[in-house]
């Protein structure tokens, strides 16, 4: 069913109809008992908003919720969420590659086993300086090179500063990943083996879920636990408050734990953003990792991951 | 001049059936073809997992082969249009050659950015949500415009020779008739359709110039336009622009070679022809070597940081032996061989041309892949494999497949139509004689 395009009222009455209608929707009058054996009538009625415009009277018996619907029109979660802007502070100091963000993150937005949204690098800028974990999301930048490539406008900036992909209109040319200078977009190369369940839900750009073979996939800020007034899963699930998710506008992030007023915050603790010589205008700033909670340990990758800058 | 000659040119040149030789030839590329359609039929079940590209490669040799075939595609301008339009003669029997690349590689290039898409089904999606902005919407706009004039370069001077062919009834056969009178029954040979059609293909002449640069340089862009080492550079438009001039010639020259040897047509290509040719092809490869000086030995001087790995791995890292490789075959060597006069003649040119085209496709390769090796962030957090890009067999039969489709249409192009302007040879001869008269 091609909801995409209509209204939000229309789409209310058309969910409660379609519901009904769609045990038989192809036979002549669906609201019968003896076209769904199994249902029997009620006899309380309910009123409906058609999608004329009309209102009428259906059985309760018939209506069926629909859960699988995403909460929010493709046209909304193209724009956003009004009088936001949203941003991100990762606190280096913090960090000691627990790594339970992206665990977190693959779980919720069920990616494919073996890709990550949030990568947590071993970095180390040269020889002699220290070195220091640094996750990575989408920078979500104002300026984002991966929009401005895009030729069907399937990734696209909303108002409220996020970055997000339409998996159902993305042609998968990968220009966007070549664009990125993060490499934050990952690929589904092949059939994401996801629960079939999660599978048949119509992609929805604010869960960035199910990813489809063919198409690109990222760090979407979660947008849809923001619209419900939480907090991305990444922030949620750090155990040691390195992920800080806010609005700039109100000048405020969180960790959950604790909350800072962002513009002090980043004066502080001489807050930055990567490669910012490029001009991409990150939406993620980052704090440097000076009096750090933990020593730098690199147990897992040691000697298999070369570090630069 | 009379009717004899003419009539001996026409019996030259009208287009034979295939010999012993092309219907093996014919096969070979049939099989190759066919094997690129089953592997796209695997890729378009399994998804793009059967190639070798990861989250890094994310281009691999698909893209490097649409680079080449864009590359290849530009010499019908040079020819048709460039050598027309500054009054070179010698170049009149090789234009239908040129363009006839020209048609059959811009199709291709077109065809395999397709099999390079994760939806190619979605591909409406160019012309229901195509934004301007992006590159690749500028790429299908002069892509197609690009094919269409080469079309018509192809077609308009054809139609004096299809009414010479439509004179040759029981030689065609049935189908061939039918084509030739659909195509070019209403030419009548007329003053006035000469004057339309001369006017045209002089406006088309003129307007394949810019459209020619802009499809290279804007397939140029795809790349420039981004912030990766190796590709941020000013200098991509005129580096790729130099490179398809002369992979093109070098295309010209083995077709030129093949269809004089196979159709023995010494007397129309003749050795001056190689000559001609080999000069401009050394000239096109000093020019494309100017340009890789500039691309490489510059970020080489400053060894930034961000170029680094990318540089060290192409001079004497991973792709070391395929970069020198492809400067030695795609320049040094063809310059040494064609600037001796003996290294003009028709086979040294014609090895010579098939290492240039060699070379260039491995060239086009490492205009790809290394850059996409060497992103701003370590490769992290991935499997692997995905440090590497090795293509697989299935990109390998469908790259093959797609040059092999390129080659059946000039192929069967040349079997269909003739290869040489007829009745411009004729022209050229008659007024070479008159010359002579005075």
């Amino acid at each position: 069913m091609k909801i995409n395009q209509n209204s939000r009222r229309d789409f209310i009455a058309t969910t409660l109809v379609a519901g009904a209608t769609l045990a038989g929707c192809a036979t002549k009058n669906p609201f019968t008992a003896e076209e769904i054996p199994d249902v029997k009538p009620s006899g309380e009625m309910v009123k409906l908003l058609s999608v004329d415009g009309e209102i009428i009277e259906v059985d309760k018996a018939f209506l069926k919720p629909v859960p699988e619907l995403p909460a929010v029109m493709n046209t909304a979660a193209r724009e956003g969420i009004a009088g936001k802007k949203f941003v991100m502070v990762i606190d280096l100091s913090r960090c000691k590659s627990v790594k339970k963000c992206q665990t977190a993150c693959n779980h919720m937005h069920h990616i494919h086993p073996g890709q990550n949204w949030i990568k947590v690098y071993p970095m180390q800028e040269a020889e002699h300086t220290a070195p220091y974990w640094q996750p990575t999301t989408c920078m979500h930048c104002d300026e984002p090179p991966c929009v401005k490539v895009c030729p069907v406008d399937a990734t696209f900036k909303r108002k409220d500063g996020i970055v997000l992909i339409d998996s159902d209109r993305c042609i998968g040319c990968r220009f966007c990943m070549a664009a990125c200078p993060y490499s934050t977009r990952v690929f589904n190369w092949e059939e994401p083996k996801i629960a079939k369940e999660i599978a048949d839900k119509p992609y929805s750009c604010e869960t960035s879920v199910p990813q489809k073979v063919g198409t690109v996939g990222k760090c979407d800020f979660c947008p849809d636990m923001v619209r419900q007034g939480n907090l991305p899963h990444c922030v949620s699930a750090c155990p040691n408050g390195v992920f800080m998710f806010g609005d700039l506008l109100e000048d405020t992030v969180t960790n959950g734990s604790e909350t800072f007023r962002f513009s002090e915050l980043i004066k502080d603790k001489a807050g930055y953003r990567l490669m910012e010589d490029l001009g991409t205008k990150p939406s993620v700033y980052y704090l440097p990792p000076v009096n750090r909670n933990f020593p730098f340990e690199n147990k897992v990758e040691s000697g298999e991951e070369e570090k630069k800058a | 001049m009379d009717k004899l000659r003419e009539d001996k040119i026409i019996a030259d040149l009208l287009p034979q059936e295939f010999g012993k030789q092309g219907k093996i030839w014919v096969v070979c590329l049939l099989f190759f073809a066919a094997l690129g359609v089953f592997a796209y039929g695997r890729q378009l079940y399994y998804g793009l997992e059967v190639t070798a590209m990861r989250d890094y490669a994310s281009w691999g040799i698909y893209i490097s082969n649409f680079v080449f075939f864009v590359a290849i595609s530009l010499v019908g301008s040079l020819i048709t249009a460039v050598l027309r339009l500054t009054n070179v003669k010698w170049s009149t029997p090789l234009t239908r050659i040129a363009e006839i690349i020209a048609v059959s590689a811009i199709t291709f290039a077109s065809l395999i950015i397709i099999v390079d898409m994760g939806r190619p089904e979605r591909f409406y999606n160019l012309f229901l949500h195509g934004r301007l902005q992006s590159p690749i919407i500028w790429d299908v706009i002069v892509i197609t415009t690009y094919f269409f004039i080469s079309l018509l370069l192809l077609y308009f001077p054809l139609l004096p020779d299809l009414k010479i062919m439509i004179g040759f009834k029981e030689r065609n056969g049935k189908w061939l008739q039918k084509l030739y009178v659909f195509l070019g029954s209403f030419w009548k040979n007329k003053a006035e359709q000469f004057k339309i059609t001369d006017k045209a293909i002089n406006i088309l002449a003129i307007a394949i110039i810019p459209v020619a640069f802009s499809i290279h340089t804007v397939t140029s862009w795809l790349f420039a336009t981004t912030y990766r080492p190796g590709w941020d550079s000013t200098n991509f438009g005129a580096y790729f622009i130099s490179g398809a001039f002369l992979v093109g010639a070098g295309g010209v020259v083995i077709a030129m070679y093949i269809f004089r040897t196979h159709y023995k047509l010494e007397k129309y290509i003749t050795d001056d022809h190689f000559d001609r040719m080999g000069k401009v092809l050394v000239l096109l490869a000093l020019l494309y070597l100017y340009f890789n000086f500039n691309e490489f030995l510059v970020p080489a001087f400053k060894m930034k940081k961000s170029e680094e790995d990318h540089l060290l791995g192409l001079f004497t890292g991973e792709f070391a032996p395929i970069f020198w490789f492809a400067i030695f075959t795609s320049m040094f060597i063809p310059i040494f061989i064609l600037l001796f006069k003996k290294g003009r003649k028709p086979i040294p040119a014609f090895i010579a041309g098939i290492l240039v085209v060699v070379g260039s496709w491995f060239k086009r390769f490492l205009i790809v892949t290394p850059t996409l090796l060497h992103p701003f962030l370590p490769m992290h957090d991935v499997p692997a494999n995905y440090h590497h890009y090795i293509p697989s067999w299935e990109e390998w039969a469908i790259a093959g497949g797609s040059l092999a489709g390129a080659l059946l249409v000039i192929t069967f192009f040349a079997r269909i139509f003739p290869i040489i302007p007829i009745h411009e040879t004729i022209l050229e001869t008659e007024s070479h004689e008159n010359e002579k008269h005075f």
